[in-house]
């Protein structure tokens, strides 16, 4: 058994060392916000905030996580820069498929969580998740919206 | 887990007269509880394309159906799936500027299969960009219809004339007396009344919710992670599979070496051999896919390259050079005036080759498909589709039921571009069927990337050869066109070698609203082995770029500006003209460059493209870093006839313009040595936002029939890019995408 802590709650995980956080948040836990697109830290799909910072879960390996506080999409709205991403995502119309989006979205949060006021190379140093929609454009225009939010 | 409705809506299909509306409340098929108000409405038959000869049986229809509960919940029972382009929006728009609801409250799911398969001759189908242009005229009808029954329950209840009564965002009211009644209350009474004859209705300049950019009904759960996919399906006790292709389509599994091993590993249940495949169920995906790469499999002999099987020595560059070479007779796909005359007396004759790659769809959700055996006999099963009717039909034949018996959820789909629809053994719904009767219990097969990669159904890679003829004015005369290979319409829809044209393999080359007097298209089919596909935009996804980027060759032969050529060409096609006229001025006036902008050297290219009944005029700006081609900006004029919701317009050819240009400048799927050479996102780039350009988006509404939004944006892009680049650089790119062409100023 192995204790992660996700969303502000306790867990208690029977899987192998190796055994991804991705799959474990989706598959144990059941939390399917976070998605599954490539399983090679190329597309950013499975994005998650572990200390705050923007990680991709599917490189995560359990037994690496240890104390660290993990949270993920299913409770973006308990966190109050999430909230003001989420509302900037639907004021901007952002998701298409919208597939990819629950990695978008922690991924502002971290950024915002970091650096309030990012500047249009900020943006585009940390947001690198791949879209095959093509909502690059509105996803920056949300994430300046958020930021004066 | 699962956000699907359970109702079966089978025994409704044939009470829905063939025309109009029809009351349903009474028949309690829905399963929605006594006392709601529910009416069907039959949409006409989709053909998968408006030109395209698929044999639909007379009298074949889709159905929809509208539920007003006795809670004032206003659901849509759509017969069309949702995969990002906003359709379910656009329904509620429709429906709801009739019905006079707001479009935020209602909700939207696409409806379960019809049970009978020759009912509905499999052709329910979410493509061609065909949808909301299909059935814009039957949904206001339902809606008006709904309107008017309720405003006739709410006399009857108010004991007032109906022309007394009014309607109000929900409520019909009387305003005389400053009354009013929720449609919710009158639900029960209006079920018992019979649809009216044609209910008038409303007049386009009153419009409050058609021609609004109203928010997308589903952006809230796609910023959540409240959407839920395919792939986030769970049933009770349920089994997750991974699977192992053969590396060589068309081979077969032989021998397991370590089979005990992997049996013996964390969580297996089992060891499948599946059709061209092995596949672990296990009780976590993770330790399935684990365990299914641990295996060790020996495989059967690569056949000859044949229907689905591929040689071991096929290669792209191969099939490549075999349509270069093909002197197979074509049948003639478009023919007018006297080419040979026009050759024979022109004073330049250009001749050009463009080929265009395999591609991958690269949708972000990877494929997954869910099956569960039921104790009442049925399977019932969660699959991202574009077609629930044939993907039921498939499902029966492989499980050995008969359609009825298969209940078929159709999830939001996570991107699909042409990927679901049924392609043989690129879809996993069989797999999933199978393994749960092996297993007896319900299975979720999930393919990772890397499998998606080996068994995703591709873009076929094209090749057409252009030649023009020009007068000594430098302006083209003739053109004469062969192209030579497969499309998916012929690969899947039946239109064979020799009897007709496949519409999929030359359109973007034929129609063109061009004035060259003289014109000869031939296409010449030669079958690939390898599993096509249609893709966004279809045969325009390469098509337009081979002709328009041809034509940019004729004009710089001609010593003609490409602008103005155009113009010129288009001089009696003032929707055309226009649009050309609206996306130079969008661009600040045509200029062509190359020019000094931000310390660098750029240019500009243009291209028409006439995908799906709409029309699209496209301008890039590029200049190249090192030897990469980078795009600035993209302007795009857009007119599709007329529209529903211009945000949905207006997002959707932003995305398919960023597919375009993914593909322009970095995509392409190689065989070699009968194996694909991509495997995942890292060896198949896929535009990033690093390469994503500023798009300006501008409708034009010429008031044409209505064509179609989602897939039109793309095409205009790899010509417009193909462009600028030979005005940039002097060399016009006959091959994509640029990232092998090795450029240079
Ligand atoms: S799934 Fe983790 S980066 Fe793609
Ligand atoms: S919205 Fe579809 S992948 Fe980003």
């Amino acid at each position: 058994m192995t204790k992660i802590h996700v969303n502000g709650r306790d867990y208690d995980v029977a899987a192998e060392a190796d055994t991804p956080l991705l799959w474990v948040l989706r598959d144990t836990l059941g939390l399917t916000g976070t998605k599954y697109g490539c399983g090679i830290a190329q597309c950013g799909a499975c994005t998650v905030m572990i200390d705050g910072q923007a990680t991709r879960s599917c490189q995560v390996p359990l037994d690496s996580i240890g104390s660290a506080d993990i949270r993920t999409i299913d409770a973006i709205e308990q966190d109050g820069i999430g909230r003001k991403v989420v509302e900037a995502w639907v004021a901007d119309q952002v998701p298409q498929c919208g597939y990819c989006q629950s990695g978008q979205v922690m991924a502002a949060t971290a950024l915002l969580k970091q650096n309030p006021k990012p500047s249009d190379a900020d943006i585009a140093d940390a947001m690198t998740n791949l879209c095959r929609c093509g909502t690059y454009n509105r996803i920056a225009a949300a994430i300046r919206r958020a930021a004066q939010a | 887990m699962n956000a699907f409705l359970k109702t079966d809506l089978s025994a409704a299909l044939p009470l829905i007269s063939a025309q109009g509306v029809t009351n349903l409340s009474r028949r309690r098929l829905l399963g929605l509880g006594a006392g709601a108000f529910v009416l069907g409405t039959l949409l006409p038959a989709l053909r998968a394309e408006a030109q395209n000869a698929v044999s639909v049986k007379p009298g074949t229809r889709v159905p929809a159906f509208l539920v007003i509960g006795k809670d004032n919940t206003v659901k849509l029972l759509s017969p069309f799936v949702e995969g990002g382009q906003g359709i379910n929006t656009g329904l509620a728009q429709i429906v709801g500027e009739e019905l006079d609801v707001h479009p935020s409250r209602f909700e939207v799911e696409c409806a379960p299969p019809g049970p009978d398969y020759a009912i509905i001759n499999g052709l329910r189908l979410t493509g061609g960009s065909f949808s909301t242009r299909s059935s814009y005229e039957v949904m206001r009808k339902l809606g008006a219809s709904a309107r008017e029954m309720l405003i006739r329950a709410a006399a009857a209840r108010l004991n007032v004339k109906p022309e007394a009564l009014t309607t109000e965002d929900g409520q019909v009211v009387h305003a005389a007396s400053s009354r009013r009644l929720a449609y919710g209350e009158l639900a029960e009474q209006a079920l018992a009344l019979t649809p009216a004859e044609n209910v008038p209705l409303r007049d386009p300049a009153t419009f409050r919710y058609i021609r609004q950019p109203m928010a997308r009904l589903d952006v809230r759960a796609k910023s959540t992670g409240k959407a839920v996919y395919a792939i986030d399906q769970k049933v009770e006790g349920m089994l997750y599979a991974a699977v192992q292709h053969a590396p060589v389509l068309g081979t077969e599994p032989q021998g397991i070496s370590n089979e005990a091993t992997v049996k013996a590993m964390p969580g297996v249940d089992a060891v499948h051999r599946l059709p061209g495949a092995v596949a672990v169920t296990a009780d976590s995906w993770y330790r399935a896919r684990k365990a299914v790469e641990t295996l060790e499999v020996a495989w059967s002999k690569a056949p000859a390259s044949g229907f689905e099987a591929v040689a071991a020595d096929y290669s792209s560059s191969g099939l490549l050079a075999a349509l270069k070479a093909s002197d197979a007779s074509g049948v003639s796909a478009e023919k007018d005036g006297d080419v040979a005359a026009a050759f024979a007396g022109a004073a330049t004759i250009v001749d050009a080759e463009y080929d265009a790659p395999y591609l991958a769809h690269g949708q972000l959700e990877p494929p997954s498909s869910m099956a569960r055996f039921n104790a009442d006999g049925s399977l019932e099963l969660w699959v991202p589709n574009q077609m629930p009717e044939l993907f039921q039909g498939i499902a029966a034949k492989v499980a050995g039921l008969t359609p009825d018996k298969v209940i078929l959820h159709s999830p939001m789909l996570g991107g699909f571009f042409g990927r679901h629809f049924a392609y043989g053994s690129s879809n996993p719904f069989q797999q999933a069927i199978l393994l749960a009767k092996a297993t007896q219990r319900p299975v979720k097969v999930l393919w990772s990337r890397e499998e998606e990669f080996k068994m995703d159904a591709l873009r076929p890679l094209s090749f057409s050869r252009f030649k023009a003829a020009l007068d000594k004015d430098g302006r083209p005369t003739a053109i004469q066109v062969r192209t030579v290979g497969e499309g998916p319409m012929g690969r899947w829809f039946g239109v064979t070698a020799g009897s007709k044209v496949d519409s999929s393999a030359v359109e973007g080359i034929v129609e063109k609203p061009y004035a060259i007097p003289n014109r000869s298209m031939e296409y010449a089919r030669f079958a690939h082995p390898v599993t096509i596909a249609f893709w966004r935009s279809v045969g325009h996804s390469m098509n337009d770029y081979f002709y328009e980027g041809f034509l940019d060759e004729i004009a710089d032969a001609g010593k003609q500006d490409p602008y103005q050529l155009r113009l010129a060409l288009l001089k009696d096609r003032p929707r055309h003209l226009k649009l050309l006229e609206t996306v130079a001025k969008m661009s600040g006036g045509w200029k062509r460059g190359p020019y000094e902008a931000d310390g660098g050297k750029r240019a500009r290219g243009v291209a028409l493209a006439s995908p799906f009944g709409s029309e699209t005029a496209t301008i890039a700006e590029v200049s190249l870093e090192k030897s990469e081609v980078r795009v600035h900006h993209l302007w795009i004029a857009f007119d599709p006839g007329s529209i529903v919701n211009p945000a949905i317009v207006k997002s959707q050819v932003e995305s398919a313009a960023a597919l375009g240009l993914s593909a322009a400048l970095f995509e392409e799927l190689v065989y070699k040595d009968g194996v694909r050479q991509s495997h995942n996102f890292d060896d198949y780039p896929i535009l990033s936002r690093s390469a994503m350009p500023k798009v300006a988006v501008e409708i034009v509404e010429s008031g044409a029939p209505m064509g179609g939004v989602g897939e039109p944006g793309l095409p205009g892009i790899a010509p417009a890019v193909v462009n600028a680049v030979a005005a940039l650089t002097g060399r016009h790119v006959r091959s994509l995408p640029l990232a092998k062409a090795k450029l240079g100023v």
